[in-house]
């Protein structure tokens, strides 16, 4: 059964009616991350937010906006765009505004932006009970109260349905350019890497990449001046011993980097570890017949697997271990044979518990489908 | 009590327990001096398990606790509980790993908030610069989330943190995060920052640093009146630059800071506006002149340029001595935090401007103007019958006029034992209720720094779990949540 409430009310009645009866909900948006998290029965109630789609505020000389969470993240970026401002998160693919927070997506502008977490200000979500409850506010600068809007960012929908969402903006910057640098040596991209991590320059992106037996390097550079740092970061990557050119219409370059964090019927592992870990995570990349793109300042990266790869799963689990690798996209039956979050019990986990105990005691928002069964 | 005493001697040592009313008096207060409550035990634990074994004696007596760093906090956060224990983490300030191939610092709580980015220079550096940063501890800053005057550009605390050492109100110990991001689960660092040490106390923290910008450009501009001041900020901000710093001085603070440190500002200025540009030198030469020809046109009365970094010095030194440098033109000061949409600023300066009018008290304001976090210094005399209160609530109509125009009772200082009151003005019930579902997650039994944040005292219920009746909830003390 789908619910498509069209106000805040009416979600959190829905919500508190499906727990009230035992049953279990989802929140959808556009479904373009759905499949994430761990494989459960499907829900009773499908919570949409088709309806939750207005741009409520955007104060554009504040540089903030509350939105509706059933917003489709496309025409958020035209609206904005069109006042010279962007909310800086560039996930792949298309999808609302409340899948990107639910999920804590994000793309390469979060090298320099932050990730979804980084970015709100505040939330409104409806609790399984019927509660609706405002954390934050729309300010960018705010200590009072706790922030359940972190908390809620990358829950999955187990914790209540997000409605609402206050975020900070950025200016849409008025050139950009991008030094690449390309190498087959996973050692010299490493360290081409680490050297503009390190420096003093100002990246807006810093990438990198693996596929086919070719690394690559990516710093993307925004601002008034974009082409002169560009050039320093293109001398610092031959230094490095990479072959280095400078992208002056970069927007392919980095659509590319978007679409390696996913794969429509293959297998996608995001990779949490540290800087000094890259080459590592280079390498299982390339010792399993994958392709990588990493934020290399983040020690965060995207590995794709082919679908019939599930066995290399494991081998790069362990490769990268104690890094949790978490699998994003997948094939179904991979999907149900393999630990999706990939990481054991901790006294983390239990707690994570106890917090899920408190906002959702009935058990209705999305059971099962966090890391633990949350 | 008498128990819990020699508990708490057993595990820290008798030199680390502290029981003389007269030594207590050190523990009083944090850096809000307005309240004072001495507490029944200060203790001084020197290791990460020695806090867990005092947090598990307390909890084994039922005894709260309150967490206390450098005791530099504005809100009363650290302020004792009368019949409780006061858990002093200044011992614990070792810099235990200093990971600059993964730009990562793990400090102990105690560790000073300017000695990460000393242990990160000249390459690196730690973004958050409260203004007491030389004292204030990371664990402090952590609790309360601290911010600076570079928070427009780089963030707060909260998002430098990347993992935690918490020990639990229960004794419980969990490692949140790491050096890593993304890791699976609930963003428990995220909820952790802030908290206001209501959630517990961490033992080690993992922070992230940044390379150094490679250029730093510094302005101050005078105006006649801080209207021009603030529309100089608009246009900033409007032509799509994202300024390192941007503060702005009235005419009474700049007042104050010129008799005290000398800095060479203009005494009858009406408005200054420190600008910062940082970044990559051609960006920074790029925009730098845009700035100045910003101020040009909203009637700038002169633009000091810093040559050099003793230059820029100079221009921080007034802005940074405007709370201490008070003293010099009033008796006695509070500090107010409050936050605006920036845009709302002339006419919340003009309603601040009516109620100092209204009350007899002098507001000098002092205002981190990217983000629209105001300080105003109500200043009074406390030899003067009726003066604190008429402060105070002038203090309280300033946060109200912050809320009404948008904004939020507290940037940076935090809700401590100061503002629970104004919470009621932000959040509604079913707000505070989900604010409580994440304290009873973390502490059930209400130990950890209670009384504080929430503006009425509430227990959690067993979830789940048959009801047992709680012993404040039968004495009246406190009603269910």
């Amino acid at each position: 059964m789908t619910v498509t409430p069209a106000s805040y009310q009416e979600a959190a009645e829905a919500l508190r009616t499906t727990a009230a009866d035992g049953r279990r909900a989802r929140v959808r948006g556009s479904g373009t991350r759905l499949h994430w998290g761990a494989p459960v029965e499907p829900p009773d109630v499908e919570l949409s937010t088709d309806r939750l789609d207005a741009i409520v505020e955007h104060n554009a000389g504040d540089l903030t906006a509350v939105v509706q969470a059933g917003v489709p993240l496309a025409r958020l970026r035209d609206e904005l765009a069109a006042a010279g401002q962007m909310l800086a998160l560039d996930p792949p693919g298309g999808g609302t505004v409340g899948g990107l927070f639910a999920t804590a997506d994000s793309g390469p502008l979060r090298h320099r932006h932050g990730a979804p977490r980084d970015l709100v200000l505040g939330m409104t979500v409806a609790l399984s009970d019927g509660t609706l409850a405002r954390s934050g506010g729309k300010v960018i600068k705010n200590v009072a109260g706790y922030d359940l809007a972190k908390l809620l960012t990358g829950s999955y929908g187990t914790l209540g349905a997000i409605l609402e969402v206050a975020v900070r903006l950025h200016p849409v910057p008025r050139t950009t350019a991008t030094a690449v640098g390309a190498s087959e040596d996973p050692e010299a991209v490493a360290r081409g890497a680490a050297e503009l991590t390190h420096a003093r320059i100002e990246a807006q992106c810093l990438d990198m990449a693996w596929a086919g037996g070719t690394g690559r390097v990516l710093a993307r550079f925004a601002g008034a001046e974009a082409a002169s740092p560009a050039a320093d970061a293109a001398r610092i990557l031959e230094a490095a011993g990479l072959e280095a050119a400078i992208e002056d219409d970069d927007s392919a370059v980095w659509d590319r980097q978007r679409a390696g964090q996913r794969s429509s019927d293959g297998i996608v592992l995001r990779a949490s570890g540290v800087q000094t870990q890259l080459p590592d995570q280079m390498r299982a990349a390339r010792d399993a017949g994958g392709s990588l793109v990493g934020r290399a300042a983040l020690g965060l990266s995207w590995i794709a697997l082919p679908g019939t790869a599930g066995a290399a799963v494991v081998d790069i689990r362990r490769a990268l271990a104690p890094a949790p690798c978490v699998m994003l996209d997948a094939p179904d039956e991979v999907r149900r044979q393999a630990d999706v979050w990939g990481v054991g019990d901790s006294p983390a986990i239990d707690l994570m518990r106890r917090v899920k105990r408190r906002f959702d005691p009935a058990g209705a928002c999305s059971p099962g489908v966090l890391v633990g069964g949350i | 009590m008498a128990q819990l005493l020699r508990q708490l001697e057993r595990i820290c040592g008798d030199d680390h327990v502290v029981t003389h009313p007269h030594a207590l008096r050190t523990y009083e207060s944090d850096g809000l001096l307005q309240y004072h409550v001495t507490p029944r035990i200060a203790v001084l634990p020197g290791t990460a398990d020695e806090v867990r074994e005092v947090v598990v004696a307390c909890h084994g007596a039922g005894v709260p606790w309150v967490a206390r760093g450098a005791g530099s906090g504005l809100s009363g956060g650290a302020l004792p509980v009368e019949e409780g224990v006061l858990i002093v983490l200044t011992r614990l300030h070792r810099l235990l790993e200093v990971d600059l191939a993964n730009q990562r610092v793990v400090v102990e709580p105690g560790v000073t908030n300017v000695a990460v980015s000393h242990a990160v220079a000249p390459t690196h550096f730690f973004p958050p610069d409260p203004s007491s940063q030389i004292v204030c501890s990371i664990g402090g800053n952590v609790a309360e989330n601290s911010g600076g005057a570079h928070c427009f550009k780089y963030g707060f605390t909260t998002n430098y943190v990347t993992g935690l050492e918490v020990v639990l109100p229960d004794g419980g110990v969990v490692e949140l995060g790491g050096k890593a991001v993304d890791l699976p689960g609930y963003d428990l660092v995220g909820a952790f920052v802030g908290s206001e040490g209501t959630l517990g106390v961490a033992t080690k923290i993992v922070l992230r640093v940044i390379p150094r910008p490679e250029a730093v450009r510094t302005l101050v501009a005078f105006f006649d009146h801080t209207s021009e001041a603030g529309q100089t900020v608009s246009d900033i901000v409007g032509a799509g630059l994202v300024p390192g710093a941007l503060e702005m001085m009235d005419r009474l603070s700049i007042e104050a800071a010129e008799g005290a440190v000398h800095a060479g500002y203009p005494p009858d200025a009406g408005a200054a506006l420190i600008v910062e540009l940082d970044g990559s030198g051609a960006e920074c030469d790029a925009r730098f002149d845009e700035v100045v020809s910003l101020c040009g046109r909203n009637g700038a009365t002169g633009v000091r340029i810093a040559a050099d970094d003793a230059e820029r010095e100079l221009i921080w030194k007034a802005r940074k001595a405007a709370f201490a440098a008070m003293g010099r033109i009033s008796p006695n000061y509070y500090v107010q935090d409050g936050v605006i949409p920036r845009t709302r600023l002339p006419e919340v300066l003009e309603r601040i401007d009516e109620l100092s009018r209204e009350h007899g008290l002098r507001v000098a304001n002092v205002f981190h103007a990217g983000d629209g976090n105001l300080h105003p210094l109500v200043c009074y005399d406390a030899s003067v019958a009726g003066e604190p209160e008429r402060a105070e609530e002038l203090a309280g109509l300033i946060v109200a006029a912050c809320v009404d125009a948008g904004g939020s009772i507290t940037g940076e200082h935090g809700v401590g034992v100061d503002k629970k009151r104004y919470m009621p003005r932000m959040f509604g019930e079913g707000d505070l209720d989900a604010f409580q579902r994440l304290r009873c997650a973390f502490d059930p039994a209400g130990l950890a720094n209670p009384g504080k944040v929430m503006p009425t005292p509430r227990l959690c219920g067993e979830v789940p779990g048959p009801y047992r009746q709680h012993p404040l909830e039968a004495a009246g003390v406190a009603e269910r949540f």
